[in-house]
């Protein structure tokens, strides 16, 4: 173990004083792989990043004396050093002995620039798996000898495959205590290779090493003579990184900024996602379809001939046609797809589980849309890759559902370009980015189905009743007042001769919902159907009542958004809970207060008061009566 | 870079080159008012320059701002204005009114002059002018709390941070949607270490403080600290008489806060071949660190501090 320790790692060292130029020549055109690593603590993965970070001198004599002392304070080596202390930085993390979240690790060897994604390996820190294992060309699979193939590993294979890391090295760790043998290693090469094939991973290379002691990592060790392929660092430095095989895709790259420094120039700037780009190629402009030529590749150090995926560029045409954020640019004869409709395959990475039918803003490449995503049609269970029935899928849950996104987008699937299939969901309230995709195909449907335009328009609809169509949406608790001030609203406008009609709550739970309880998913589905209901209602010219407790925001925002703009009207009965609760006209509270009846908005299902609603009705401030009148005087001046 | 171009592998430079101008552009689309905060360091020289080759031929579309504590090396200033004139970008210079008034300097109140000029200093000039996005030149591999910060960052209304609620970052889609009140420090060389630095601005010519270069400058030694008199506001101890020596800078702060090493590396290829060979870590120059231990910058960062 000490000579390895003793070696000199990299012969670059004595470059460095010897001939610097030479040094910097090697250095500057080195290539870089993002890899991540995988496995739990046990598995002695930060042991294994300690020492590559170790062997490739990337620790510095004051952070080695800390990690000396530290490694006697609270190391679990002994008296040896403790590389796990190295990468395991927060403060909370270290009081507690566990990562907790995505650490990026630089090192460097003369043919490569690694960056590496260490990750916590638990099945409660999957998405952070997922987000390490997005950016990695390549995953480090890592096992204890001495265990074999484990629940986890199956898991982190399976995350990684899912991802789309092509480059599997299984890192059977720990080697030194199984005493090198070659019959422990191969029994759990075979085991590997039956579970990956069962679920699509074609190829992977096994190494056996031993993060502590050294060996295998940066050359063949005399330990393991029975072991013939290359060491972990060697098989590093010459896998293919992604960016290569990506040039070889058709052109795409989606335009991030459109550069008008003057009326003289016009270029359009983005990351190029695949293929190749040349002045003269022909291109396409999506979604529009329009067609141009390229004419410059314009980089601050001169134009370029060609630029390749991977690289920061801004192109200029040779025609004034539209481009703008969200567009991508194609090659003109082979250009992506659009399409509103999808299959996804969802990694649900908040604490607040999804909502199917909440509209959710969808980030794909540089375009923003509004997206819903409808009850998946199966979970997947990560450690025995089962499919399971599921309504919702909650914090690092993975499933697969369809979507919807409420304009085309440019796309294409994950497999293919990653850059165009993989997307993000942020919650519209909270801003929270709630969970990572990757369109697997459009759905058919979404180029068949098309709205049918009738003749008899909304507006002669509207004109015919000598009304302008609205919907009084009233919002609040139980026991707010919310039905007793809808049907006063609307026998007072009855008697104006108004077309009107109320949709309450209860009532519609008989028919329409009577599907659907009270969990936050059906709630949102009750509104999301009662808001087209609306729709339709005000299409045909009427003014629509309704009285639902609607306690999210995000639901109210969406039936906003399908009305035209001004025909949403907002009421919010402002009753406080304790009162309502003292009223507690159909008895609820009290079934809630004891426990037999649950998710009661207010006591353990929560309601998000409108923030700025047309009207505010403060219950305690007036009677019904009056409550009606104002809410009349507002719609009909 | 341009011989590379031919090839499909792009080095890891232009991976790195790529990656943070992806991030600078998608920050000037989605922010309503970003600001670069320039420390002058030749980590902010390069992501300077990275915003340079992301807007060209435009200029970086947002402002300059030093937070400023008056006790910056001379050097700085002069390059603080001349990349400003150059970039045609517009320099927001920001001093406490607080610090100024209570005279707050290194040599008598130690911790309190980081924390009211630039701690302070930074939040109330993020607020004065209501910048939602401030670009900050930090860097993964040079503290153990920033390894695992986002590329953004998100800050609450008073400039906290929250170790253990960032958001998730997958592929290189960034979410800059912010909260009322919230505001985002973007860190586009994240991925950077300090040798990618020292190799790109050796590929790019990239202009940064003399400082960093061997010469003789007038030095006293202190708590083992060489320290450099670089105006006359430097008190001297009875006895003490500033030493000639050839020395350079690591790293740039305020100069009565920052330790100079003995060198003779006059060029760029020196220089890089004097920080290979060196067997200490580049902050520790800095008394910064030091304080409350292995947690000291996160401690920091949760106060506000960059």
């Amino acid at each position: 173990m000490t000579d390895i320790l003793d070696e000199p790692i990299y012969k670059t060292d004595a470059l460095i004083a010897e001939d610097i130029d030479q040094y910097l020549k090697v250095h500057e055109h080195k290539t870089m792989l993002r890899f991540i690593t995988c496995g739990s603590v046990d598995d002695g993965k930060s042991t294994l990043i300690g020492r590559l970070l170790y062997d490739s001198k990337m620790i510095f004599e004051d952070q080695l004396a800390a990690l000396e002392a530290d490694s006697k304070k609270v190391g679990t080596q002994g008296q040896d050093i403790d590389f796990a202390l190295l990468v395991d930085g927060l403060a909370a993390e270290r009081e507690q002995g566990i990562t907790i979240d995505v650490a990026y690790r630089f090192f460097a060897t003369e043919k490569r620039k690694f960056i590496v994604a260490d990750t916590p390996g638990h099945e409660q820190y999957t998405r952070n798996m997922v987000t390490g294992a997005s950016t990695a060309d390549l995953a480090v699979i890592l096992i204890d000898a001495r265990k074999g193939v484990l629940t986890q590993t199956r898991r982190h294979s399976y995350l990684a495959h899912l991802i789309g890391i092509r480059n599997i090295v299984l890192a059977v760790n720990k080697m030194d205590l199984v005493d090198y043998d070659q019959a422990v290693f191969d029994a759990i090469v075979k085991d590997y290779t039956a579970f990956a094939s069962s679920i699509g991973i074609e190829t992977f290379t096994a190494m056996p090493i031993s993060g502590f002691k050294g060996d295998n990592i940066t050359g063949p060790s005399a330990n393991t003579p029975w072991y013939k392929g290359p060491a972990l660092i060697e098989h590093l430095e010459t896998v293919e990184v992604n960016s290569a095989a990506d040039a070889e895709k058709p052109f795409r790259m989606p335009v991030q900024w459109v550069n008008r420094p003057n009326l003289d120039f016009r270029g359009f700037s983005g990351l190029i996602a695949t293929g190749v780009v040349k002045p003269g190629d022909a291109v396409r402009v999506l979604p529009s379809g329009k067609t141009s030529t390229v004419t410059r590749i314009v980089t601050m150090d001169g134009d370029l001939d060609q630029a390749v995926a991977g690289q920061s560029v801004t192109l200029c045409f040779a025609d004034e046609i539209d481009c703008s954020r969200g567009d991508v640019i194609a090659l003109a004869d082979n250009p992506p797809q659009a399409a509103d409709q999808f299959e996804a395959t969802i990694v649900w990475m908040s604490d607040e589980e999804m909502l199917p039918g909440r509209p959710y803003w969808l980030k794909i490449g540089t375009q923003t849309v509004t997206a819903t995503v409808q009850q998946p049609k199966y979970q997947v269970n990560v450690n025995t890759m089962e499919h399971l029935a599921a309504k919702t899928l909650d914090l690092n849950a993975i499933g697969l559902a369809n979507l919807s996104t409420d304009k085309q987008i440019v796309f294409e699937p994950y497999k293919e370009n990653r850059t165009l299939g993989g997307f993000i969901l942020i919650d519209k309230i909270s801003n929270a980015t709630v969970a990572a995709g990757m369109l697997n195909f459009s759905l058919r449907r979404a180029q068949n189905v098309h709205w049918q335009a009738t003749d008899v328009t909304r507006e002669f609809h509207a004109a015919l009743k000598n009304q302008k169509p609205a919907v009084l949406w009233f919002t609040g608790l139980s026991g707010a007042g919310k039905s007793t001030i809808a049907n006063l609203v609307e026998k007072k406008l009855a008697r104006m001769n108004r077309h009107t009609f109320l949709l309450d709550g209860d009532n519609v739970r008989h028919g329409l919902n009577k599907d659907l309880g009270f969990t936050d998913a059906d709630r949102v589905e009750n509104i999301r159907r009662v808001g087209e209901v609306a729709k339709l209602m005000t299409d045909a010219g009427l003014i629509v009542i309704t009285a639902f407790i609607s306690p999210f925001r995000s639901e109210r925002e969406m039936v906003r958004q399908m009305m035209q703009p001004g025909e949403f009207i907002e009421v919010h009965i402002d009753t406080p809970l304790a009162e309502a609760e003292s009223r507690d006209v159909k008895g609820l509270y009290k079934k809630a207060r004891s426990g037999q009846l649950k998710n009661f908005t207010g006591i353990d299902s929560p309601y998000e008061a409108p923030e700025d609603p047309e009207i505010r009705i403060d219950t305690t401030a007036m009677t019904a009566e009056e409550a009606a009148d104002a809410i009349v005087a507002r719609l009909i001046p | 870079m341009s011989d590379q171009l031919s090839k499909s592998t792009l080095t890891h430079l232009e991976r790195l080159e790529a990656e943070s101008i992806h991030i600078l552009r998608e920050v000037v689309a989605e922010a309503e008012k970003p600001v670069m905060l320039y420390s002058v360091g030749k980590d902010s020289a390069v992501m300077l320059h990275l915003a340079r080759k992301a807007f060209y031929p435009s200029p970086p579309p947002f402002p300059l701002l030093h937070v400023d504590t008056t006790w910056k090396f001379q050097e700085m200033y002069k390059l603080r204005d001349r990349m400003a004139r150059e970039s045609g970008m517009e320099l927001l210079v920001y001093h406490n009114p607080e610090a100024k008034e209570r005279g707050i300097n290194p040599f008598d109140h130690g911790a309190l002059h980081t924390d009211m000029w630039k701690t302070e200093g930074l939040k109330q000039a993020l607020d004065l002018y209501g910048f939602d996005a401030a670009f900050g030149g930090a860097r993964r591999d040079e503290e153990k709390s920033r390894a695992k910060e986002r590329i953004f960052s998100f800050r609450t209304a008073s400039h906290g941070w929250d170790p253990k609620n960032q958001r998730p970052e997958l592929w290189n889609l960034y979410n800059a949607r912010k909260n009322k009140g919230e505001s985002i420090r973007v860190f586009p060389i994240s991925n950077w270490t300090e040798l990618d630095i020292w190799q790109y601005i050796h590929l790019n010519d990239v202009p940064i403080v003399p400082l960093y270069f061997a010469e003789e400058r007038p030095t006293v030694e202190r708590d083992g600290m060489l320290l450099m008199v670089d105006d006359d506001r430097f008190p001297l101890k009875p006895g003490e008489q500033p030493v000639m020596r050839s020395i350079r800078f690591r790293t740039l702060g305020c100069y009565p806060l920052t330790g100079a090493v003995e060198s003779k590396a006059k060029t760029l290829p020196e220089v890089i071949q004097e920080t290979l060979l060196t067997t200490t870590s580049e902050r520790q120059g800095r008394a910064i660190d030091k304080d409350a231990g292995g947690a000291g910058m996160e401690k920091k960062k949760q106060e506000g501090y960059f």
